[in-house]
């Protein structure tokens, strides 16, 4: 006898393989990647734009274009508006330039009178200007003209400026980070609605669990950890508070369906996450007093998780979003609990037979919907530096419509982690791209409504071809 | 040569084939029925009868072949087509809608209606002929899902009728009949055959075969093998065509003998369905258990596997007193149930075979909750070689298999527990000849290395053939205890499950 193969796989012939490429398997495995891709494909064309080079990294990119162009012999008057960009490119451009050993007669971040004004004394000095290095915004003044006409003297006044280029604004890092930013909310909540979905189940509080924990954590923040004064410790205290009552709440919806889930006594998930949408929503605006609890009565701190940046441009919430998609994905597809919570969607009863303990997995998947809904609540309070009770409405919708987008089935049993972040990516870029074309909400909904049906449907077709090549068998 | 309509057979199948990516299903399949006959249609799973099945009812297109209805070319691109071409099928899983009654069922999609409304009166009376052609009284208002599973077979059969169904095929009609339904079915197909329907019978029960069938057709392989008069073959000619060899013998030799009690039941009880079941197995013994269907078998194996919960009752393993609420309990404590609910409750058809095996395993597999998959694609390559599981790959969808190669998906992911005792609930239902054979091996096997098994069978000659000592249960109580099974007889056993 020969060494068995190691892996299973080499040992038994596949049949049902068709030898050329699979397109409908691929497809239904990774459309809804293509879907955004392409979304983002279309977004970069019908956003290209002129880009003017500005800020500090094209002033310093620049400083070294003039010098290959003009030589470092020139005297040089720097010059450019006043938004912080231009202060950027400003400061960047005379200290490369000083580092060459050009001569800048001046520096300004200004108005076309400021520039007029320093010319003149300029000219009084008996100073010379070469170059006039500007960017896109004090390349157009016509004050270099009508100084050039009226005192000669001064010297050439060639006005250089970087080049502009062509590039989609859809592209910018800043655009992209925001638009992942604004998908975070639902993507992390998505993460418990994907876990679920996938037991056959629902979820329908996540939206008012939301708002609930936005309400209670920067309540306890105002009213009991200082107010504004309030210092790390207890700001944590407290947010950790409202996540896990939302974890009780979530564990509660969970506690009940299992109990009531032998027929003719059931209680579906459902109902009872609609009751308790309605239970948290209402709980909420009682806490609060129906009141927006705002940034004032808040500590700088709190805006920590919410919006800070501790990793270089990248927002915490987006860093948050991706350790915990990475953590939900080891769980589900390489942990116990993630194959029994596959194994109580697909069949609970046969789930049960083979030793699943079908309701402690029931119970943890809702506790830990709650818990996420509870987390995202946190993390836009802390994004907005408020908390109200009106936030997260019709969120559970979203976050249903991005776990679906993202290939899970309703029905349960089948689905990834990462499709979801996929799917909540997907209707963030959506939303930018409407809100780039002017689109207003209600015909945003609008469209949003058609591109997830069209997502879904796209899904299913995929699914479908698989199925009848694989169903020959 | 042209046959005319009178003469022509009522279904020609000519040179039928049918490829699948990967398989050839079936082989230029002739078949021929004639009015009025019983054709039973044998092969082992896999054999192609469903595919040929499918064919004629609209469900597949044929690549190549032609099909003539009483002499007539017919194309039959889709169920409807097949239905008004006068084709009946009545698939193992019914297509009723258990919330419907009898007679909205018969008439769904063909209601007699003077302008929108459902005539209700002419209905019911049409039921009520048809049932009475079929020789059965059903009420026709009854829900269906309230109705048995013979009882709904007959409103499949009455749905097909009022269709003006001349060729019938029934796929393993008996299947979940008990032997006094099948009688009773026999003597309906007896009254089509009179009023000169054809039909095609698939069964795997070759007693069956013998007493109702005209002439047979047996497949193998997508191919077909022979076809002959039911009078011009022996049981033994019938198998061999089906294996394509000689099979020895239909159960194996057992040489096992039964050592100390290991599993004692005591008065399990749970409202009417069981009642004070006792029970012990021994070391090395299969106990069969049998009975009529509803006798209460399958509800003590689940009392005793904490699927259902007891009202009383005690389970004891090696003289320990287990306490069993739920599967997981009894799993820990060595005790496994391979239900006869294959698809519903033994597999989840929608995930990879892998998966199936490793459900219950998982505590092996994993440490700290994390699942080491390549030790579990290691310990199922071993289970795929060992039991001869066909499929293509381990991440093979479970519902894609054969039913025997599900069964055998079944017994790996419970063989690989090791299990000191193993519940069999009606082990080779559904599962051919040679598959059979193999699993009976298995469980002699199993018993010979001391473990306790419980088999609990409708097919006498199985439970007959098998087990070491027979219960025999009736309305929820054991009615008998048969020990010299050497010397027991089917009769014998039927008297017991009677009362």
């Amino acid at each position: 006898m020969s060494e068995k193969p190691k892996s299973s796989q080499a040992s038994i012939a596949p049949r049902a393989e068709a030898s050329s490429f699979n397109w409908a398997q691929w497809f239904a495995e990774y459309g809804m990647l293509l879907v955004l891709g392409l979304l983002c494909v279309g977004m970069c064309l019908t956003t290209i734009s002129e880009t003017h080079p500005n800020g500090s990294s094209a002033g310093t990119e620049f400083a070294d274009d003039i010098i290959q162009k003009h030589g470092a012999d020139k005297q040089v008057l720097v010059v450019a508006g006043v938004t912080k960009e231009d202060k950027g490119f400003v400061e960047a451009l005379a200290a490369r330039l000083k580092e060459s050993d050009v001569e800048i007669v001046a520096a300004l971040n200004g108005f076309p009178g400021d520039a007029r004004k320093i010319l003149s004394d300029l000219q009084s000095q008996d100073k010379k200007v070469d170059l006039i290095a500007c960017n896109s915004t004090s390349q157009t003044w016509s004050v270099w003209k009508v100084m050039r006409r009226e005192s000669p003297q001064i010297g050439t006044m060639e006005v250089v400026s970087p080049e502009s280029y062509y590039w989609p604004s859809f592209l910018s890092a800043g655009n992209v980070l925001g638009i992942i930013d604004n998908a975070t909310i639902f993507a992390i909540i998505g993460i418990g609605m994907t876990m679920v979905i996938i037991t056959g189940g629902i979820d329908l509080s996540v939206g008012s669990l939301l708002a609930l924990a936005a309400v209670i954590s920067t309540m306890m923040i105002r009213d009991l950890a200082g107010g504004a004064d309030a210092g790390g410790l207890g700001v944590f205290v407290c947010c950790v508070t409202a996540i896990a009552v939302c974890g009780l709440l979530g564990a509660l919806s969970g506690g009940i369906v299992l109990t009531f889930n032998t027929r003719p006594y059931v209680v579906p998930p459902f109902i009872m996450t609609l009751s308790m949408m309605l239970i948290a929503r209402g709980l909420a605006y009682i806490i609060s007093g129906n009141q927006t609890i705002a940034g004032p009565d808040l500590p700088a701190s709190f805006n920590w998780l919410g919006a800070g940046t501790t990793f270089g441009p990248v927002r915490n919430p987006i860093v948050l979003m991706f350790v915990l998609y990475i953590v939900a994905h080891v769980m589900m597809s390489r942990t116990t609990v993630g194959r029994y919570i596959y194994a109580v969607g697909g069949n609970t009863e046969a789930a049960r037979l083979s030793g699943v303990p079908v309701k402690r997995v029931l119970l943890w998947v809702y506790t830990g919907c709650g818990l996420l809904a509870g987390l995202g609540g946190v993390v836009l309070a802390s994004r907005l530096s408020s908390g109200s009770a009106t936030y997260g409405n019709t969120y559970e919708l979203f976050i249903i419509a991005a776990v679906v987008v993202g290939g899970t089935s309703l029905s349960g049993g089948e689905g990834k982690v990462f499709g979801t972040l996929i799917g909540a990516l997907i209707i963030a870029v959506v939303q930018s791209g409407l809100n780039q074309q002017g689109v207003s909400g209600r015909k945003q909904e609008l469209v949003l409504g058609v591109i997830i049906l069209a997502a879904v449907l796209l899904d299913m077709l995929g699914k479908r071809a698989v199925q009848k090549r694989r169903s020959k068998t | 040569m042209i046959d005319s309509a009178e003469n022509a057979p009522l279904l020609a199948m000519r040179g039928i084939d049918k490829s699948f990516p990967g398989v050839h299903a079936l082989r230029q399949i002739d078949l021929t029925l004639r009015r009025g006959e019983v054709l039973a249609l044998l092969g082992e799973n896999g054999a192609g009868k469903s595919t040929l099945i499918k064919v004629l009812g609209g469900a597949h297109r044929p690549d190549e072949g032609e099909i003539r209805i009483e002499g007539e070319a017919v194309n039959i691109h889709s169920p409807a087509d097949s239905q008004r071409a006068g084709v009946g099928v009545i698939y193992q899983e019914f297509n009723l809608v258990p919330s419907l009654t009898a007679r909205e069922n018969i008439f769904l999609g063909h209601e007699r209606s003077t302008a929108t409304f459902v005539n209700r009166g002419d209905e019911h009376q049409a039921a009520i002929e048809l049932f009475e052609r079929l020789g059965v009284s059903v009420d026709p208002e009854t829900l269906c899902r309230d109705l048995s599973v013979a009882h709904q077979q007959v409103v499949e059969i009455a749905k097909a009728l009022w269709l003006d169904a001349r060729i019938m095929v029934m796929d393993e009609p008996s299947a979940t009949l008990t032997p006094k339904e099948i009688e009773r079915l026999f003597e309906v197909i007896r009254e089509l055959q009179a009023a000169g329907i054809g039909i095609i019978y698939i069964s795997h029960r070759l007693e069956e075969i013998f007493s109702i069938a005209d002439r047979v057709t047996v497949m193998r392989d997508g191919g077909h093998v022979t076809t002959k008069l039911i009078d011009q073959l022996t049981r033994d000619e019938l198998i061999e065509a089906m294996v394509g060899r000689k099979l020895e013998n239909e159960f194996p030799a057992r040489d096992v003998i039964p050592g100390k009690p290991r599993l004692v039941a005591r008065g399990l009880t749970r409202g009417d369905a069981v009642r004070d079941v006792s029970l012990t197995v021994h070391q090395g013994e299969i106990l069969g258990v049998t009975g009529l269907v509803g006798a209460g078998r399958s509800e003590t194996a689940r009392l005793i596997f904490g699927a259902d919960r007891l009202d009383a009752g005690t389970v004891e393993l090696d003289g320990k007193t287990l306490n069993i609420r739920q599967p997981r309990d009894a799993i820990r404590e060595g005790i496994c149930l391979l239900t006869e609910d294959r698809k519903n409750q033994g597999l989840i058809l929608d995930q990879s075979v892998r998966h199936n095996f490793g459900l219950p395993n998982l505590s092996r597999f994993s440490s700290r909750g994390f699942i080491n998959q390549a030790a579990e694609r290691e310990a199922f390559a071993e289970f795929i070689d060992t039991l001869g599981i066909k499929t293509p790959h381990q991440e093979q969808q479970a519902g894609f298999l054969s039913g025997g190669n599900q069964q055998k998906v079944v017994l790996a992911k419970w063989l690989a527990r090791e299990c000191e005792v193993l519940i069999f609930d009606e082990p080779t239902r559904g599962i051919d000849v040679g598959a059979k054979y193999e699993i009976y091996l298995l469980m002699n096997d199993l018993a010979a290395q001391g473990k306790a098994i419980i088999m609990i069978s409708s097919e006498l000659p199985e439970i007959l053939g098998m087990s070491d000592r027979i219960l025999v249960m009736h309305e929820g109580r054991v009615t008998g205890e048969i020990t010299d099974v050497a010397q027991a007889t089917q009769e014998q056993i039927m008297q017991l499950a009677i009362q």
